[in-house]
């Protein structure tokens, strides 16, 4: 054919069904790349203030369990978590709160007051009243939620929870 | 370096051979009616691909096979998509499928020696039905619900065995949790497992006899 390319029909039909077939691919192929890791890029990270109690009404130095719960939509289904915080009342206006969730796995842990420890059932991690690790497997302290972290007002210590 | 890496493979799986075999075929002059079949393979290919995307999120069982399909519309980044995709292909394939039908009878290609090719063809289309009336029941919604008990219904219609029939399909004698389950395994794995299967035979008699030529005038 005079002014063609030079390209024979066998290879036009190769170049242009490549083509097509990269363009079909992409299309369905880049979207479902978002598709599959959209719930890992969710924001997470809402938070609240939550209440937990009248600042009076705890015993200075000796800590005190306090639970709550959120609940999350996960996808199309709610659920509830439940979490666990020690309020350890420094003076009447200051207080600090320990998670109770072992650093070592996420266990729960239990304050024994004849010990004057935390001690996590799992693998006898013990960690002294503010939190500090005196033994066991652990690799850092308890989380601690202060300062900022935490506010009282008209008397109600409250403490700020960011979800994980 | 590709060549040589391309060498040594071909060596090994023939793939000259293969590709001699499967897409450089001698083809009698043909139209574009003749592509229908490779249509029918592409758009297996793609509700199988959207398909499996879709499995990540939906959910068989009444409680939440239709919020999870909200989710997968609303909640997740390219849901309707994928969604739009797999329902619009549906509908598609079921057209070409029967199209492709059509022009092998028009064309009397099921004949010698092309029987086996036609009636697993025709097996192949009954299991594309299959999948959309399965595939109808899994969002779970009133549409959905009553389709299939209709559906069930007109099985239920045949004599003698129609009531067992009936029994069967619906898991029960209502609809319920193990209906969407039973039509989902039926829509996910008996069905497509079914359907690669006979694909396979179906591709490999056409690739031993070739296609047929269209019939002439004085045919």
């Amino acid at each position: 054919m005079a002014g063609s390319h030079h390209i024979s029909r066998r290879d036009f039909v190769k170049l242009t069904t490549a083509a097509l077939g990269s363009i079909m691919g992409a299309v369905i192929g880049l979207p479902a790349i978002g598709y599959l890791i959209d719930p890992a890029l969710k924001a997470s990270g809402k938070d609240a203030w939550i209440p937990l109690g009248p600042l009076e009404k705890f015993e200075a130095g000796k800590p005190a369990l306090v639970t709550f719960t959120r609940s999350k939509i996960n996808g199309w289904e709610k659920t509830v978590n439940s979490y666990g915080v020690f309020v350890i009342k420094k003076s009447d206006s200051e207080a600090l709160v320990l998670s109770n969730k072992c650093t070592h796995l996420s266990c729960r842990v239990n304050w024994l007051e004849e010990r004057q420890e935390y001690i996590c059932p799992c693998h006898d991690a013990a960690f002294g009243l503010n939190g500090e690790v005196l033994g066991g497997p652990p690799p850092r302290p308890l989380d601690r939620y202060e300062g900022e972290q935490l506010k009282v007002e008209e008397g109600t210590l409250y403490l700020h929870f960011v979800e994980g | 370096m590709w060549q040589k890496i391309y060498a040594w493979l071909d060596e090994r799986l023939g793939l000259n051979d293969l590709y001699k075999a499967t897409l450089d075929r001698p083809e009698p002059k043909g139209n574009w009616w003749n592509t229908l079949g490779s249509a029918s393979l592409f758009l297996f290919i793609l509700q199988g691909v959207t398909g499996i995307f879709l499995s990540v999120y939906y959910t068989p069982s009444p409680d939440h096979a239709y919020d999870s399909i909200t989710y997968i519309m609303n909640g997740v980044a390219f849901g309707w998509l994928m969604r739009g995709i797999h329902h619009w292909g549906a509908s598609l394939m079921v057209i070409v499928v029967f199209v492709h039908m059509l022009r092998v009878f028009v064309t009397a290609s099921y004949k010698y020696p092309r029987e086996l090719t036609w009636m697993i063809g025709v097996g192949l289309l009954l299991l594309t039905l299959g999948m959309g009336f399965t595939g109808y029941l899994l969002p779970w919604n009133q549409k959905a619900y009553w389709a299939t008990t209709v559906g069930t219904s007109i099985a239920g219609t045949v004599p003698w065995i129609g009531a067992f029939i009936e029994r069967v399909l619906r898991g029960g004698a209502e609809l319920s949790a193990l209906t969407l389950s039973r039509f989902f395994a039926a829509h996910i794995w008996i069905f497509p497992a079914a359907m690669a299967g006979l694909i396979g035979v179906h591709l490999y008699l056409i690739i031993k006899h070739g296609e047929s030529e269209f019939p002439g005038k004085d045919d």
